[in-house]
């Protein structure tokens, strides 16, 4: 303090290089995505007006609220079986994990389209489901197709299919976790139920969040195979309309159209729940959309942000 | 009066596959004496540590913790393997510190602190949380309080960590190399702690490479090296004057 500071020297100011290749590159890959856009929207054939009527009709927001329904329930299904399967496949007990192995294997090396149809068809091998206690007379049953109607078909085929995929992604993430947090859980006198849940699970949640992300918006699309089960989704009701006026291209932009929203919500939605479960292992939250295009617009001339300016993604004392 | 012995250790093996990591230790640790472990890495120490609350299984000799056997129950001549409800019952009565602090990343200081009381001895938020204020500012994070880790330096977060472990108000508390991780610096403040958990009469075991803490606040020193206690017996004896070839070499190059 003491000591006389030396004056701190002016910053730099200098001419910036021209990013000549920028500009060009810039500009032809625009030129192409143009072209190609303009080939579509002026096709001879294609009634804009037909799509334009369509995509406000009444049919088609019903189908919205399927698939949604639809996606909502198979990842509920898919995530809650796909957690307790994980879990069972990290057991001690090799009974439990090996049924865990079996089922992903079965459920992961089969397509989710024969399952809808399998589910769809049970009735004709299996007309009647019933549960009962063995060695006594306790006995109810139904008939099958009253019990699997489309939808729950549909539902129990991506949702049983999403749990094995899930299994993997939430296992990856409890393995993710570092050793000592589950040693120093235990050392507290946890048992190994509670620092699952408390302790591996939240912080195995950052790694498990990006991939059910888009899980769920694949399981958005994947919906659409619940045509298959005649179940009244976005992309069935497109089609039942198309079928009676002929306008198939139309109606499956209609379908496109609504399909695109929706995952676009979807994808900001990841981003900011992704943010809610990186706390406290950044140190500066990832920039929301809208700072990063500001902070795009400013740096489209400037060299690359030197790697201070990014987000230290690494816990502090490593 | 209770005369137990906190630690009671009789010919202690432990093995990991063909490597005899324990070569049958034997020693005692009384009530509110601090013993300092010292000696080469791989020679058994954290394994040591580790056994006493049952983080590793022995593989023969025994182990008693304040008079009652570690991991089992003794009913005539027969072994009982505990169940995990009573193995995690008494580790929640022992603390433990590691050289990696292992605070969870995902709480805050104070939930650090809470977390264990709340879910494990089913303590109110109010009585958990006025005892984790109150330790928080015994080890000097008064202000820090809702920090995360990662916001903390790794002597505040080893400083979290102690305060996290005597919330379950343990009778025995058991330090892993809690200072080897840290920058030189910031070793003071995690020593301070640890002398005036001594002063206050805790129990503890202390693995460490801090020579001047065995020196200065250990009851007794143990030196181990090979899987077995090579020396043991005061500090200041130990140190200034080894009687083992073996222990000398150690100390002519950490000192």
């Amino acid at each position: 303090m003491a000591e006389a500071l030396r004056p701190r020297p002016a910053a730099i100011k200098a001419v910036p290089v021209r990013h000549t290749g920028r500009w060009v590159a810039a500009v032809v890959v625009l030129a192409i995505a143009a072209e190609v856009v303009y080939t579509f929207v002026t096709a001879p054939d294609l009634h804009w007006d037909v799509v334009r009527h369509f995509l406000s009709q009444r049919l088609i927001l019903q189908g919205i609220v399927t698939t949604l329904e639809l996606t909502v329930l198979a990842m509920l299904i898919g995530i809650a079986l796909g957690v307790v399967l994980a879990v069972m496949r990290l057991s001690p007990n090799p009974v439990v994990s090996a049924v865990s192995w079996f089922y992903i294997w079965f459920f992961r090396g089969t397509p989710v389209l024969v399952q809808i149809f399998f589910w769809f068809n049970l009735a004709s091998v299996l007309p009647y489901i019933g549960l009962g206690i063995p060695f006594t007379t306790i006995h109810w049953q139904a008939p099958t197709n009253s019990l699997i109607a489309p939808f729950l078909a549909a539902t129990l085929g991506l949702g049983l299919n999403e749990a094995a995929y899930m299994a993997e992604i939430v296992r990856a993430g409890i393995i993710s976790v570092e050793h000592g947090q589950s040693e120093a859980a235990q050392a507290l006198g946890m048992t190994r139920m509670l620092l699952m849940r408390r302790i591996v699970l939240p912080q195995a949640m950052r790694v498990i969040i990006p991939p059910t992300g888009n899980e769920t918006i694949s399981m958005l699309k994947t919906s659409s195979l619940a045509f298959v089960a005649s179940v009244p989704e976005l992309f069935t009701r497109s089609q039942q309309i198309a079928s009676a006026n002929f306008r198939v291209i139309e109606l499956a932009i209609v379908a496109s159209i609504w399909y695109l929203a929706m995952t676009s919500i979807l994808t900001v939605g990841q981003f900011y729940v992704e943010r809610y479960f990186g706390r406290g292992t950044q140190r500066g939250l990832p920039l929301t959309p809208i700072q990063r295009f500001r902070r795009m617009l400013v740096t489209f001339h400037a060299p690359p942000p030197a790697p201070a300016e990014l987000p230290v993604l690494l816990p502090r004392g490593h | 009066m209770n005369t137990n012995p906190m630690v009671k250790a009789e010919a202690v093996h432990k093995s990991f596959g063909r490597l005899e990591v324990l070569q049958g230790i034997d020693l005692e640790v009384q009530p509110k004496e601090v013993m300092c472990m010292i000696g080469p890495s791989g020679s058994g120490k954290s394994t040591f540590l580790r056994c006493i609350n049952h983080l590793e299984k022995i593989d023969a000799g025994r182990l008693s913790v304040d008079g009652e056997l570690v991991g089992y129950r003794e009913r005539g001549d027969r072994l009982y393997e505990l169940p995990d409800s009573e193995v995690c019952k008494k580790r929640s009565e022992i603390g433990m510190v590691f050289q990696r602090f292992n605070l969870f990343p995902h709480m805050t200081a104070l939930d650090n602190v809470t977390e264990a009381p709340m879910r494990v001895k089913r303590e109110s938020r109010a009585v958990a949380g006025e005892r984790a204020r109150r330790l928080l500012e015994r080890v000097g994070l008064a202000e820090k309080v809702n920090a995360y880790p990662n916001q903390l330096s790794g002597g505040q977060q080893q400083r979290v960590a102690i305060a996290r472990a005597l919330a379950m108000q343990p009778k025995l508390m058991l330090f892993d190399e809690p200072t080897s991780a840290l920058d030189p610096e910031l070793v003071g403040d995690v020593l301070d702690v640890m002398r005036g958990l001594a002063n206050d009469g805790m129990t503890m075991v202390v693995v460490t490479h801090e020579m001047g803490f065995a020196r200065e606040v250990g009851d007794s020193l143990v030196f181990m090296d090979g899987g077995v206690i090579v020396e043991a017996g005061n500090p200041r004896d130990v140190l200034s004057n080894p009687q083992h070839e073996r222990t000398r070499s150690f100390l002519s190059k950490v000192l």
